[in-house]
């Protein structure tokens, strides 16, 4: 994938396919540490030892139209070529936590890309489902901001979903300026 | 700042508005395959696109949704329209701009976009 945001994207598509209702993505940057972790962690219906152990290989998957899975082997592939690492832990009927960590500076580094944008699909097209968004940067302090729509809900009620014209606009809003203060405070040093 | 006090304007406005308490089922559901290799071919353009033009135009009964594999990869990114009574449209080879002629082409005046689809584009 072009953008490692686009991976993110794909393997929540898995944890909507496991009937997932919470959906956990952090993003963390360790500028000293030299190193981009993402993590993804669900409730949805987990997966068994034997699955946890087939799901890096590509011809491995659950849906029925084609014999091959990338999503999952290419988030790997991509992690590892930087020297980085990348773990699955999961257990039936309890959730899934996919953990990518990457080398920030390896040549072979896929950028981060266009997260918000994915951040806002994912809140706007499951306005059923609940995201839990956190994004951090560790430079000469710790920086953070998180995005919950359990949160939303309880202030907008029944009746405003979250693919409201407004609230669309609003969370847009909300991710970029945010970020741009995450990313702007550590510019200033 | 964005804050939350927002939000509860936004939710004080939509209470107080007539049209928010009308029966709000989807009667048309637009799909758009967000398996690997439709996002890979481009998918998250042609969703973005499509949940601004609907937001844009304002469209109640639309729901714009993430679907996975439909099967024919080659043609990702895939877009399946889905009307009430009527045959399921797919759309291939999208792109964000395509998306914009679809919603006010299809989904406002009800005409398909037949150069668009899967019949018009097999190989």
């Amino acid at each position: 994938m072009r953008e490692l945001s686009l991976n993110v994207m794909d393997v929540v598509q898995n944890s909507i396919s496991a009937d997932a209702k919470l959906i956990a993505i952090e993003v963390r940057e360790d500028i000293p540490g030299d190193r981009l972790s993402i993590t993804v962690r669900d409730d949805g219906k987990g997966m068994s030892e034997e699955q946890v152990l087939q799901v890096t290989d590509p011809f491995y998957t659950t849906r029925t139209t084609r014999s091959v899975g990338l999503g999952v082997p290419l988030f790997k592939m991509e992690a590892e070529m930087t020297g980085g690492s990348f773990e699955i832990e999961s257990k039936t009927g309890a959730g899934t936590c996919l953990t990518a960590v990457f080398r920030a500076s390896s040549v072979d580094m896929v950028p981060l890309g266009d997260i918000n944008a994915v951040i806002l699909l994912l809140v706007t097209c499951n306005p059923e489902l609940d995201f839990l968004f956190t994004r951090t940067r560790f430079g000469d302090e710790e920086h953070r901001f998180s995005l919950d729509t359990r949160e939303l809900k309880e202030i907008l009620g029944a009746d405003v979903p979250l693919n409201s014209p407004e609230v669309v606009q609003w969370v847009t809003e909300f991710l970029k300026e945010n970020t741009d203060q995450l990313l702007g405070k550590e510019n200033e040093k | 700042m964005k804050s939350l006090e927002e939000l509860k304007a936004i939710r004080d406005k939509a209470r107080s508005s007539v049209e928010m308490r009308e029966n709000t089922d989807a009667e048309t559901r637009v799909l758009v395959g967000m398996a690997t290799c439709g996002i890979a071919a481009g998918a998250r353009p042609v969703l973005t696109s499509l949940v601004e033009e609907v937001a844009k135009r304002n469209l109640k009964n639309v729901m714009v949704t993430q679907t996975g594999c439909i099967g024919i990869c080659q043609y990702e990114p895939v877009v399946e329209v889905v009307m009430a009574g009527k045959e399921k449209v797919t759309y291939v080879n999208m792109t964000a701009e395509k998306a914009v002629r679809v919603v006010n082409d299809h989904l406002v005046n009800g005409n398909v976009v037949t150069e668009y689809t899967i019949g018009a584009n097999k190989q």
